[in-house]
């Protein structure tokens, strides 16, 4: 392998790591609030949740495009695997995020006769989540390859331990979306979420532990990385760090803060994130394929990589000035509809 | 490669179709509505009259629910190519995916983030600031229609690439994304979907001109209308002829199939009804004219062009399909000018408002933009058979390797899912359209969250008492 043809999957592996874990920050607290929707039963409560995201959801959601589009720049290989492999899964998800997607329009419209999708939107998000998660639970476990080409069965990603990964995502984008309302809504709704935020943290840690336990034990290959010398040294302040984190976030909403619980949220995701990429690189398709592997023409990836290095900044340019412009506390009956 | 059962092919594709038929409408409505919404925004910005802020007002909120449908039925597409065309995704990945890559990067995230001003940024930014932001939606949506086209023209006419071990390898960036077919079928697609838009703002207006109700406005959008079929209806077809030339050119199976033409050795006679039969390899029923399409795609009535029994049985696409959509597509472009035309003598003469004998049937025409916009998917994509890249790879070939039942599941789900959401979503625009362009002084207007239940049974008072839209 020479040079480029080596380095050229490794920038897009990270690249399209970067849009992932980007994607489930910003349409995780998106989510995070469908989730919420039924422990908030007021017709106000729930529209000023909406409206919190209600400018961003869009722009959130579109980095999943980039994901499974850039999947398929650079690796089309994989894509090609992972796609039919998680066929069900997948279509799940797509289904779920189209009634989430929707009922942010439908529900305005609709009302007063709304409660339709105010169910469309928490089952939708709470089955995207869901079906995230297991998706991620699936790759990590492996799917079954032969002669480059998917070859197994229909339900091979329906395990316990994929339904396990799916909940924990539930738990998190339900943490993050919490985290969220502390931050951009006044009143009744920021009360709740601040009441609601440790329960939900002491969940997601729970569901954090026990994926931690059940991935060496169940994956070799995951073990054999984790507990070698001298990776248990270099591995150890990723567990540490979460803990620190999640203290810091109950103690910033025991004390009333507004950012700094989100921050820990978004922090403990980027931790467990970087854990999943430890354990896995550079296994794109866990166990036989890595991004070498499935990579696309060197020369496709660099006539991408041109565009990206020029469109991504500005395209973070923009999110943020959106971010901006939409900035501050939402008051309850207050909305930019 | 080895061929993939029947029975999962068929079902692949008309899941495809079926996602992509519902998903096209969106986008092409909204590609024409954001670019009505800026010129609005900005004719407001340049005279200060506030019928134009109340109209981009209201039509902002048709766009917002027919946006939302667009982007989740969008979604579907982008991870579909891979959920089951997956072979198709693995060989033509290095040359299609930089393309549907650029679109992401250039058109979706511009107009995803920019929509979130657009929408809800009235009250919160400069008004400079809130037309720029509609002009970049309308900017991001023609983008990425640019990019899309360019990646199914390389599917229809493939250029700057060549194949080694069964992967297509690019060779040329530029004669990629500017392959052959590309230039025509972008233009044609951009010019049908603002004439879609028009059609839709234009029966909006005559039936509100026919109910008494938002006269002001009504006249505007009436205006609007007719100027813009006046001008693009006409346009349109001469754009239809350059790519209907292309495709003589570079697919000849399919233009036999668009005129039904069997008989290659003979000049083309312009079959204006039959029943094409592809086992007799003629047509049942034929009424037309002698030397007709020989006219129209030579340029000459004695001219000779390909006729369908030049190719193999198994290279040809199925002619009925691609002969009616055909058929279906130009008899509406023709009623388009028509409109165009009609309303433009009557604007001149100065009766365009009062002249109900026009006003009452174009009220009926909305959907004409749309079917039209479909039947011509159905020309391009049915036409395109038995290949998904023209010439490189076969349709049977391009499948994932997944088990037919579970396509049928997918299948089944969707078209429930798209029914009952996108069923629910036209009768949502249907009631906006009913309601009308309030005027709204100032501050958040009446979808807010408080919004007393009285103004909605009015709302659907006054929907009952108008007849409906439909």
């Amino acid at each position: 392998m020479t040079g480029i043809e080596y380095t050229m999957p490794v920038i897009w592996a990270l690249l399209i790591g970067t849009a992932v874990a980007l994607y489930i920050v910003l349409d995780g607290f998106d989510l995070g609030l469908g989730i919420l929707f039924p422990y908030f039963r007021s017709e106000s409560d729930r529209d000023q949740m909406m409206n919190s995201v209600a400018p961003f959801w869009d722009g959130n959601e579109t980095w999943l495009v980039l994901g499974g589009g850039g999947l398929w720049v650079a690796f089309p290989q994989a894509y090609a695997v992972i796609m039919p492999a998680l066929y069900l899964p997948v279509i799940l998800m797509l289904l779920a995020l189209i009634f989430r997607g929707v009922a942010f329009e439908f529900r305005w419209v609709a009302k007063p006769r709304h409660r339709k999708w105010d169910i469309a939107f928490a089952a939708g998000s709470t089955v995207a989540a869901l079906s995230q998660g297991v998706i991620l639970g699936g790759l990590i476990q492996g799917i079954t390859v032969v002669d480059g080409q998917f070859a197994g069965g229909a339900f091979d990603w329906l395990t316990p331990f994929t339904l396990m990964c799916g909940l924990g995502v539930v738990a998190g984008y339900a943490l993050l979306g919490a985290t969220w309302l502390m931050m951009k809504t006044e009143g009744p709704v920021e009360v709740r979420a601040r009441r609601f935020t440790p329960r939900l943290l002491a969940l997601l840690m729970l569901f954090v532990g026990i994926v931690s336990l059940w991935t060496p034990l169940a994956i070799e290959r995951i073990a054999e990385r984790w507990f070698t010398m001298p990776n248990v040294f270099y591995l150890a302040p990723v567990p540490l760090a979460t803990l620190l984190l999640a203290w810091v976030c109950w103690r910033g909403t025991l004390s009333g803060r507004t950012v700094q619980p989100f921050l820990a949220a978004v922090g403990i995701f980027m931790l467990a994130y970087a854990g999943l990429v430890i354990s896995n690189a550079p296994w794109l398709v866990p166990p036989t394929l890595t991004i070498w592997d499935t990579a696309a023409y060197v020369g496709s990836q660099v006539f991408m990589l041109i565009g990206t290095t020029l469109l991504l900044p500005m395209v973070l340019g923009y999110t943020v000035f959106v971010f901006w412009i939409f900035r501050g506390k939402l008051k309850p009956g207050e909305g930019y509809h | 490669m080895d061929l993939a059962p029947d029975t999962l092919v068929l079902l692949s594709r008309i899941q495809f179709a079926f996602t992509v038929s519902f998903h096209i409408v969106f986008p092409a409505f909204t590609i024409g509505l954001s670019a009505f919404i800026a010129t609005l925004l900005i004719a407001h910005l340049r005279t200060g009259r506030e019928h134009y802020r109340t109209l981009a007002r209201f039509w902002t909120k048709v766009f917002a629910v027919s946006f939302a449908m667009g982007v989740v039925s969008g979604i579907v597409l982008s991870y579909q190519f891979g959920t089951n065309w997956s072979r198709f995704s693995e060989i033509t990945g290095n040359v299609i995916g930089p393309v549907i890559g650029y679109e992401v990067l250039t058109a979706f995230f511009l107009e995803a983030t920019f929509l979130g001003i657009m929408l809800f940024g009235g009250d919160r930014v400069p008004k400079w600031l809130h037309a720029m932001a509609a002009v970049i939606v309308a900017f991001g949506t023609a983008l990425s229609a640019f990019w899309i086209l360019s990646a199914n023209s390389w599917m229809q006419t493939p250029a700057g690439f060549e194949m080694r071990d069964g992967i297509a390898y690019p060779v040329s960036w530029f004669q990629i994304v500017f392959n052959p077919s590309f230039p025509y079928r972008f233009v044609h697609m951009l010019v049908a979907a603002y004439l879609t838009t028009s059609l839709v703002v234009l029966a909006v207006g005559a039936r509100y001109l026919l109910a008494g109700r938002f006269v002001e406005e009504g006249r505007t959008m009436m205006r609007m209308g007719v100027g813009m079929l006046a001008v693009l209806a006409p346009l349109q077809l001469v754009i239809g002829d350059f790519h209907g030339l292309n495709t003589a050119e570079h697919q000849p199976a399919k233009v036999a199939a668009m005129e039904a033409h069997w008989d290659g050795s003979q000049p083309a006679d312009l079959v204006l009804f039959a029943w094409p039969d592809a086992k007799a390899e003629r047509n049942r029923f034929e009424v037309s004219i002698p030397k007709g399409a020989s006219l129209i795609i030579t340029h000459d009535p004695n001219g000779l062009f390909p006729g369908l029994k030049d190719f193999p049985a198994e290279d040809r696409p199925p002619v009925w399909p691609v002969f009616f959509s055909f058929r279906i597509m130009v008899a509406i472009g023709m009623l388009m000018i028509a409109i165009g035309f009609v309303g433009a003598w009557l604007w001149w003469r100065g009766r365009l408002f009062e002249s109900r004998w026009f006003l009452r049937p174009v009220g009926y025409t909305w959907s004409f933009g749309f079917i039209a916009i479909l039947a011509g998917w159905m020309v391009t994509e049915i036409g395109r058979q038995p290949w998904i890249v023209h010439g490189v790879l076969r349709t049977a070939q391009a499948t994932s390797p997944v088990l037919t039942s579970t396509v049928a599941i997918s299948l089944a789900l969707f078209v429930f899912v798209y029914c009952v959401v996108f069923g629910v979503g036209v009768l949502y625009i249907r009631r906006l359209l009913q309601k009308g362009p309030t005027p709204t002084a100032h501050g958040p207007d009446q979808s807010l969250p408080s919004r007393p239940l009285a103004a909605a049974q009015q709302a659907t008072r006054e929907a009952l008492a108008s007849g409906g839209v439909s």
